[in-house]
């Protein structure tokens, strides 16, 4: 067996974060730019009812402006025609900017799978019997073969060989991955590409469904599709647009009962300032943007669903090995029973360990060494190697009619007693002594004989019990999964700070828990790389599959993680949560600006209403608190003010609000602080800034 | 302002809440099918009616089906009411009609019958020159019990559809499920809350000299030597429905401000506490019926923080006056024997304190009685009713709407502050998206819509303002008596800042009256339109929430029983009223308030 790896050096950028696109960027904002013009369409505008309303006004008013300027003064109320311009163009502008927003989000995600798109270049496809066909004629089913240097054409599973894989172009990391039939890592990708080796793969999609294609389609957005969240919050929106339409309307009769024409464009305007607009324009650009900022963790989701279910996600079920601990359990220790000498199990768990590739089985046969034992030829001697299942929970070899087993401790006594032997009384009590200690025990048994254990060791990784202690604070439990016993379990959750593990488990068992938890009302979110993992992945509220996991893994999760991190489940649960908590601020924003615009506009409307000397300011005039300069200026800095700090929230809307595992209370106080007061706040300030600009100018 | 004015309004919190707090549980247990010690007593006749109605209650209504047997009961109820108005004359045999009065003329029927239906009590009419004892008793006293009594239905099916746990094996998308039995919840709210009361009630009001007979009207001389009529008719038994139903429909035109109807300083506590009594237990019953008492006094919380700072600012504004009385150089500073302030359209034996918290009392719910003339309070003191209507009658409320209302406020809330905190939001362990977001919002619009719509099309058009007396009223009057009409009438509230008419009634008795048609069909249909989407839309939810799976609450779920909460909570509704009233109120009340000028 050829076992050539290319281990070439681990360089280039950080692995696990994509750099964001600055939105800076030339191109990107050219192209936006063009963008927020075509957007402009009507067509488009419908599917947004707060814009829309927007451009409507923005319509009527310039049609205004057009039939004062040709000689209908008149239709303009007493309003000269350079106020309905200003008003026209700010309109306008606003619906430009709302577009921008989203054009900006898009065009990151453009560019991002511009990248992605280069590699989808015309790979031919060398078929298993000989023949070549374009990759994207490839169906599932087909085998192809790939050689050193060749393009995997397509994604799927590695039926025969081994190879090591630069996946670089879709995760980023430089380092080669090794890619084999069989096992749990035998899941490629098309656009990667082959450094050594040959391998025949089995095509596992269809055309034009590739991993690639849906990646490309998830950054661009061209199939977003709006998540429930998103939905209800528009629904909300709309009923606001109502309110407010109903309640400008109704102010016409209302102000001529005082004996006060209002003008069209002034109602207008007071209804653009009212309804939305500054959530209504960033909506969907949060959306395009939370996504964009998985991808930048190398994490693709595979429905915005999952993204927002993430943020509500209440139990985290961690595997044990290799995301709490190091995951490399090392022999450390033989421990014989009584009548075995210890280099007799030495001997014995070296052999049943011989074809065991697991570090586990290595550091055996590392350890083993040390009495002087060495290293055998399987092929030599007959032997046939029995692979370790989940179900029997042991691996071992049959030599020379000997069936030579070492696994769980239980596994290995019901294998004994149904073979008639007697486990000695001194192995419960060597088994609970290392599991009591954190230590995972391995039974070693011949036939019907246990000869003893091994000791492997295992270390919780540094920083884990932070993590964990984070996730409680967001309110989510953590639960490790462990195959070890309950003993062992026990020890490494104490030590790691999870809230609570399950022992000794099982694909079934683990199935069973995500059942339980989701019959409790909890959401489940899981990582999982192995086939056998594909059922609870499945079943999972956010299933993450590992990008190194079978291509069954990857299918029956709704991420996948490029970097094969388990714990990037912690980061993608931030994200979740921060996409909801940028749209529930700014929405809280932009209602609680209404106040201080209320504060601008109707004053200025109703300057004069009950004067007691005609034409002069009547009592209303006193609630100009922010004593803008004019009626015309009060009412153009509103607008103003309303359009232009769409684009200054563009920034937050693509990073999103800031968000720290504190408890919901906590979070909840901090956000109506900045939002809630901020947003009653801010515009005061910010309009009386604009008024003393246009107030001036005006003067001028 | 007086130490027995700011202690009677403190007082009055205490005892309402020492009240409410037993009240509360009795109904949990009457609305979750326990044992009360009332049973021994009420069970037989409980059973008997609904043989009599047809029902069997044993079996769940899911939402449309109450909403069905609810629409049902209320239009036979208004074909009823709609038929003994109209009839009046044909009744008399009954020996109760003592004075022979006629029918009121169908436009005004049609807006009274509506009225009552409703819960809203608006009075195009003066009871004693209008209605007949028996159209009072049998017509117009049955609605006020059974329109509360529908309130309250409603608002417990909300609360079964929030608080119903279906587990999981019995849950069926596909499927609705009982949100309870709108029979059932009808006769059990009459029988075991709204008539034992109120027969409390009425006892108190008769010892303090609220009168209860069925005798001619008495005539005689008063000491300004003109003959006099003082009208007569059992009033005790009907004023404490009145004010306990929330419906606050006066048996005299004057209504609690007449000394028949609330004699003196003990029965003006009585028919406050009589008001708010069920609407602040209610809030007590939910807390119980959630598992989570602590729910309860967080909406607690909310509707009495509002209740205090509303009834603060009334007092506060009518104990300093008016700007036109400064203006005048009336005395308003409290002197040696006078309380100060504004005492204009006040009696004497409430004085100032009483007649702010009664019209605050009686403007956050939807009972709408009045012991004062509103019209006549200071701008600012008569902008707290105009603020407490613009809130949606969600400060207490009405009895069941109260607590309903505010459900959706809570819901919206929720929404909010949910997403503020990173979680798809949940109420009591419910998520709360996008259907019911919609519904949500449509409660939520529709007074608004109908208040502001009605007033627009009222001020707008000719045949509005023909219901405007101009001699007495313009400007800002006029638009505040308006624009309060429809407010009163889209709040199914029916107090009025008097003025705005109705009803043309040259004589006592209806004959040579007649109505007039825009403003009763406007505001009748403004009430019914207000009153019955609202509950379509509250079972809607409650539909909806009850099939819905129960999340356990974690330290990522928003609390909904925290003062952080209670903090949003009244942001939303403040905000939302605000926002939708402003312009309307700038017209009106507030150019009153920022003005010396009268109109």
């Amino acid at each position: 067996m050829s076992t050539t790896t290319a281990q070439a050096p681990a360089a280039g950028p950080s692995p696990g974060r994509r750099q964001a696109v600055s939105v800076l960027r030339g191109d990107i904002a050219r192209r936006a730019l063009r963008d927020s013009i075509i957007k402009l369409d009507p067509r488009v505008q419908v599917r947004n009812p707060v814009m829309f309303v927007v451009e409507l006004g923005a319509v009527i008013t310039s049609g205004t402006w057009i039939a004062q300027v040709f000689g209908q003064p008149a239709l303009g109320g007493h309003d000269p025609a350079w106020y309905t311009f200003t008003i026209a163009i700010w309109l306008w502008l606003t619906v430009i900017f709302a577009n921008l927003a989203e054009a900006f989000a898009e065009g990151r995600g453009r560019a991002q799978a511009d990248t992605l798109r280069s590699m989808r270049q015309q790979t031919v496809a060398t078929m298993q019997d000989g023949s070549t066909r374009r990759a994207e004629e490839l169906r599932r089913g087909d085998r192809v073969v790939v050689v050193a240097g060749e393009l995997i054409p397509g994604d799927g599973t590695v039926v025969e060989g081994i190879a090591s894989v630069d996946e670089s172009a879709i995760t980023g990391e430089s380092a080669p991955v090794i890619r084999e039939s069989g096992g749990d890592r035998s899941a490629v990708t098309g656009g990667t590409r082959v450094l050594s080796d040959r391998i025949v793969v089995e095509i596992t999609q269809e055309p034009g469904q590739s991993f690639l294609d849906r990646m490309i389609n998830l950054v661009e957005g061209a199939q977003r599709r709006k998540t429930p969240n998103e939905v209800a919050l528009g629904i909300l929106l709309s009923g606001l647009t109502l309110i407010f339409m109903i309640v400008v309307a109704t102010l016409r009769p209302f102000g001529l009962f005082a004996g006060t024409n209002i003008s069209d464009t002034t109602l207008i305007s007071l209804l653009v300032a009212l309804i939305p607009t500054t959530i209504g324009a960033l909506l969907s650009a949060i959306g395009i943007a939370g996504m964009d900022r998985l991808v930048r963790r190398n994490v693709l989701a595979l429905s915005g669903r999952a993204v927002e279910a993430s943020g509500d996600v209440d139990v985290l079920l961690l595997d044990k090995t290799g995301t709490i601990t190091i995951g490399n359990r090392l022999a450390s220790e033989f421990v014989p029973m009584p009548g075995v000498s210890e280099v007799e199990l030495a001997e014995v768990a070296q052999l049943a360990s011989l074809a065991d590739e697991t570090p586990e089985g290595r550091s055996i046969v590392v350890l083993a060494k040390r009495y002087g034992i060495r290293e055998h030829d399987l092929t030599q001697m007959h032997a046939e190697f029995v692979p370790f299942t989940a179900q029997t929970r042991m691996s071992g070899v049959d030599i020379d009619g000997q069936r030579l087993r070492k696994g769980a401790g239980d596994a290995v006594i019901a294998m004994v007693a149904a073979e008639g032997g007697q486990p000695p009384a001194e192995l419960r009590q060597t088994l609970d002594r290392i599991a009591g200690e954190g230590g995972t025990p391995l039974a070693v048994a011949r036939d019907n004989q246990v000869l003893g254990v091994v000791y492997l060791k295992d270390t919780v990784k540094e920083g884990m019990r932070q993590r964990f202690d984070q996730l409680r604070a967001m309110g989510i439990r953590t639960i490790m999964i462990t195959g070890d016993n309950r003993l062992t379990a026990k020890k490494i959750a104490a030590e790691a700070g999870v809230d609570d593990f399950l022992a000794e488990a099982t694909p079934e068992k683990k199935l069973e828990l995500i059942r339980e938890q989701q019959a409790a009302g909890r959401m489940v979110a899981m990582t999982g790389d192995g086939t056998n993992d594909a059922p609870a992945l499945a079943q999972a509220d956010v299933g993450v599959a590992m990008n190194t996991g079978t291509q069954a893994a990857r299918e029956a999760g709704n991420m996948v993680d490029l970097d094969s991190n388990p714990t990037k489940l912690i980061e993608i649960v931030e994200v979740g949560k921060q996409l909801l908590i940028t749209r529930g601020a700014l929405t809280t924003f932009s209602i609680a600006n209404d106040v201080a615009k209320y504060f601008a506009i109707l004053p200025a409307i109703f300057i004069s209403t009950y004067a007691t000397v005609r034409g002069g300011k009547g009592p209303l005039s006193v609630l100009n608190v922010m004593g803008l300069g004019d009626p015309r200026s009060a009412v153009i800095s509103a607008i103003v003010f309303n359009a232009i700090v769409i684009p200054l929230l563009i920034p937050i809307s693509l990073r999103g609000v800031s968000y720290r595992p504190v408890g919901a209370s906590a979070l909840l106080r901090r956000n109506l602080l900045i939002y809630g007061l901020g947003g009653l706040a801010a515009p005061f300030i910010g309009i009386k800034l604009i008024d003393l600009i246009v107030h001036n100018l005006l003067g001028a | 302002m007086t130490v027995y004015g700011w202690g009677l309004i403190v007082v009055f919190a205490l005892v309402l809440t020492a009240l409410a707090l037993p009240l509360g549980r009795y109904m949990a247990a009457v609305y979750t099918g326990q044992r009360t010690f009332m049973d021994p007593l009420l069970a037989r006749p409980e059973h008997l009616l609904y043989r009599v109605i047809g029902v069997r209650v044993d079996r769940g209504q899911d939402w449309k089906r109450y909403a069905t047997s609810l629409i049902a009961f209320s239009l036979v109820g208004w074909l009823l009411l709609y038929f003994i108005l109209r009839t009046q004359t044909l009744w008399s045999f009954t020996g109760l009609n003592p004075m022979g009065y006629h029918s009121m003329p169908w436009n005004v029927a049609f807006n009274t019958v509506s009225s009552f239906l409703t819960n809203t009590n608006w009075q195009y009419y003066g009871g004693e020159t209008t209605m007949s004892y028996f159209s009072q008793m049998a017509g117009l006293a049955v609605q006020n019990f059974v329109s509360a009594a529908v309130g309250i239905s409603v608002a417990v099916a909300l609360i079964r559809g929030i608080v119903t746990h279906v587990a999981t094996s019995e849950r069926d998308s596909a499927k609705a499920h009982s949100i309870g039995n709108f029979w059932q919840d009808l006769v059990r709210t009459v029988l075991y809350v709204l008539l034992p009361i109120s027969l409390i009630i009425a006892l108190i009001l008769l010892s303090q000299g609220v009168i209860e007979n069925f005798s001619r009207y008495l005539s005689f001389t008063g000491i300004t030597h003109i003959a006099q009529t003082l009208a007569m008719g059992p009033v005790a038994s009907q004023e404490a429905i009145k004010l306990l139903g929330t419906n606050g429909g006066g048996f005299f035109n004057t209504n609690s401000a007449h000394p028949f109807e609330n004699s003196n300083g003990l029965t003006n506590f009585v028919e406050m506490l009589a008001v708010l009594l069920i609407p602040a237990a209610l809030v007590f019953t939910y807390g119980r019926m959630t598992g989570n008492r602590r729910q309860g006094y967080a909406i607690y919380a909310t509707m009495m923080l509002m209740f205090l700072g509303a009834a603060a600012v009334c007092y506060i504004a009518e104990a300093h006056g008016s700007p036109a009385q400064h203006v005048a150089g009336l005395h308003t500073a409290v002197r040696a024997g006078t309380t100060g302030g504004n005492m204009e359209g006040k009696e004497q034996r409430f004085g100032i304190a009483g007649s702010a918290l009664f019209n605050v009392v009686t403007t956050v719910t939807s009972c709408g009685a009045v012991n004062s003339a509103l019209e006549s309070f200071t701008g600012i003191g008569g902008a707290v009713p105009f603020a407490n209507l613009s809130a949606s009658e969600v400060i207490f409320g009405g009895v069941g709407t109260g607590l309903y209302s505010i459900l959706l406020y809570v819901l919206l809330a929720v929404f909010l502050g949910g997403l503020m905190v990173g979680r798809t939001p949940e109420y009591i362990g419910k998520k709360v998206e996008a259907r019911e977001i919609k519904l949500v919002a449509l409660g939520i619009l529709i007074t608004p819509l109908s208040a502001l719509f009605s007033t627009a099309l009222a001020t707008a058009t000719r045949a509005g303002r023909a219901s405007i007396d101009t001699a007495i009223a313009h400007g800002p009057q006029a638009f505040s008596e308006t624009l309060y009409a429809y407010l009163s009438q889209a709040n199914n509230n029916g107090s009025a800042f008097a003025g705005y008419s109705g009803f043309v009634q040259p004589v006592a008795g209806n004959v040579g009256s007649h109505g007039i048609t825009f403003a009763d069909l406007l505001g009748g249909f403004t009430m019914l339109f207000a009153r019955y989407a609202p509950i379509l839309f509250a079972l809607a939810v409650a539909g909806t929430l009850v099939n819905k799976r129960v999340s356990p609450a974690g330290l990522g779920t928003m609390r909904t029983d925290n003062p952080t909460f209670v903090v949003l909570l009244i942001g939303v509704i403040v905000l939302v009223g605000a926002l939708t009233f402003f312009p309307a109120l700038l017209l009106g009340p507030i150019v009153q308030g920022l003005t010396g000028h009268l109109y």
